[in-house]
């Protein structure tokens, strides 16, 4: 398939993002027979658009590191996409819902690299090794398709549905953790709405850093020292309306939070 | 009319027993007896409990179930329950459960507290269960019932000792100070595999409130919680039904593991 065609779907799921309206997912009409691998290809051509406009690359994010959703979207590997400088909100901030389409937050914990981290064969054990620093993070997803409907395919084009993200403001060092007993809890207006341990994320949260190395790796391409990843959730999603206050607790780790404003 | 009630009490204890004693599962009683109520329920688990007892059963604590959101709301209630723990219940950590005593066992990890000085409702706070616990330390119960496939509504699992069948304790004792518990974690295996995680905010959002719950339930019969009971909380997740030949483990962060074999 030409490139052109990546290029096309790939602006059409930045038009969705940018003019914060759903897109039927691609699989629908666009192009019913999008594989995995081509969704990556389009995910490329977003990642390449943005780079153009000026935008950053924070790090890579993981998805579907749950067992939950592996069984729900019936697979046995994660996925990835990338977060951006814009879409960094900071701590006790706010989110903007005209901004977003139909947003979700998740509570995670982002990995601080220290050097590059190459596959294959990386395994959670070298990825503690090689990170700097651990810290909470909330993660708002944003599906551009509709009623978050969409195949492997879809969501893998749609840069994994990446959309804002919150870090917590004070590092830890992974060596002081037991990531995969790690508590949180994810609350909105102080009432506990989901909750899970670390091991929610592939057994440990280091595993699915260790799985992204291994991912990469196919393609010649590797973590890279000062990236900052987001793991995977710990926690189910939960829809965000406006006045909204999420705090994210984190045990030992420490709270992140924001408001939803219109 | 009074002895009728405590005939028909006694009937139903009697049945409940000889279930427990044959491995037949009972119609649950709410089935015969749809007005049976929660405080008529919790004199036939006392009817049982005493039976045992002078038989040379040792009361060792007591067990709160129906902590979570989600099983409250699977049986349309908005209170837990709670059952009596024997020494007849006791797995030592690593043991095995006698399969000739369960019949269709469950597994759910909890944090189990250890008091040093007695509770009595009303008005215990969940300060005062904290000031009283000695230790908490790291728990499986096994939960069973004797209600023929669970088929169980509120008054069936109470009359039945909270479905309760045996419990193990593991890890290390570590003192109330020395842990958040409304975020401590847990990642509970089953042969090896991640079964799901829990929090401690999962029990009604903290464990030592449920205990606080327990003692000022428990002052409507007159009961106190004893310095030296063990109190098993709640648990932090969904019950797992366990198979011959399985192994669980519950790994806590803080408190270690503690696992049972079937």
């Amino acid at each position: 398939m030409s490139t052109t065609v990546y290029q096309e779907i790939a602006d059409y799921l930045v038009a969705g993002e940018e003019e914060k309206r759903e897109v039927k997912k691609v699989t629908a009409e666009l192009k019913k027979d999008l594989t995995v691998e081509e969704g990556y290809q389009v995910q490329e051509k977003i990642v390449s658009r943005k780079l153009a406009e000026g935008r950053k690359i924070v790090g890579p994010k993981m998805g579907l590191t749950s067992k939950a959703k592996m069984d729900q979207m019936n697979v046995d590997e994660p996925i990835y996409g990338y977060v951006f400088d814009y879409m960094v909100i900071d701590n006790g901030g706010k989110v903007s819902l005209s901004d977003l389409i139909h947003p979700k937050v998740e509570a995670e914990i982002a990995f601080i690299i220290d050097e590059d981290i190459e596959g294959p064969g990386i395994t959670g054990a070298q990825v503690l090794a090689k990170t700097k620093s651990v810290i909470p993070a909330l993660e708002i997803i944003d599906s551009r398709y509709e009623n978050f409907d969409f195949t492997l395919p879809d969501v893998v084009a749609d840069n994994a549905s990446t959309s804002r993200v919150v870090f917590g403001t004070s590092p830890k060092c992974p060596s002081d953790f037991e990531l995969d007993v790690v508590g949180a809890t994810l609350a909105i207006n102080g009432e506990i709405k989901e909750l899970g341990a670390g091991a929610a994320v592939l057994g440990h949260p280091a595993n699915a850093i260790a799985m992204l190395a291994n991912m990469l790796a196919r393609k010649g391409e590797k973590i890279r020292k000062g990236d900052v990843i987001l793991s995977g959730a710990l926690t189910g999603a939960v829809l965000l309306e406006e006045g909204d206050t999420v705090l994210g607790k984190f045990d030992g780790l420490g709270d992140v939070s924001f408001i939803v404003t219109e | 009319m009074a002895t009728e009630v405590a005939m028909k009490q006694k009937k139903y204890a009697e049945s409940l027993l000889e279930a427990e004693n044959t491995l037949v599962g009972i119609p649950p009683l709410t089935e015969a007896d749809p007005e049976l109520t929660v405080e008529e329920a919790y004199y036939i688990q006392l009817e049982n409990i005493k039976k045992k007892t002078a038989d040379g059963q040792t009361i060792i604590g007591k067990k709160i179930g129906l902590t979570s959101k989600a099983m409250q709301n699977l049986l349309g209630v908005d209170e837990p329950d709670y059952g009596h723990l024997l020494d007849s219940m006791v797995i030592e950590n690593g043991g095995l459960v006698p399969k000739d005593k369960v019949l269709l066992p469950k597994v759910e990890g909890e944090i189990a507290f250890v008091l040093k000085k007695d509770l009595k409702g009303p008005n215990v706070t969940t300060l005062d269960v904290l000031q009283a616990t000695d230790y908490i330390l790291p728990s499986i119960e096994v939960v069973d019932s004797r209600v023929k496939d669970w088929k169980i509504k509120l008054p069936d699992t109470i009359a039945d000792n909270a479905s309760s069948a045996f419990y193990a304790l593991g890890g290390k004792p570590v003192k109330v100070e020395d842990v958040d518990m409304e975020l401590l974690g847990m990642v509970l295996t089953k042969n090896g595999q991640l079964v799901n995680t829990g929090v401690g905010a999962a029990a009604l959002g903290n464990p030592a409130q449920c205990v606080a719950w327990l003692a000022n339930r428990l002052a409507d019969f007159d009961i106190s919680l004893n310095a030296g009971e063990v109190i098993l909380s709640g648990a932090l997740s969904a019950a797992v039904e366990a198979k011959e030949g399985d192994t669980f483990t519950a790994k806590f962060a803080h408190l270690g593991e503690v696992s049972v074999h079937f």
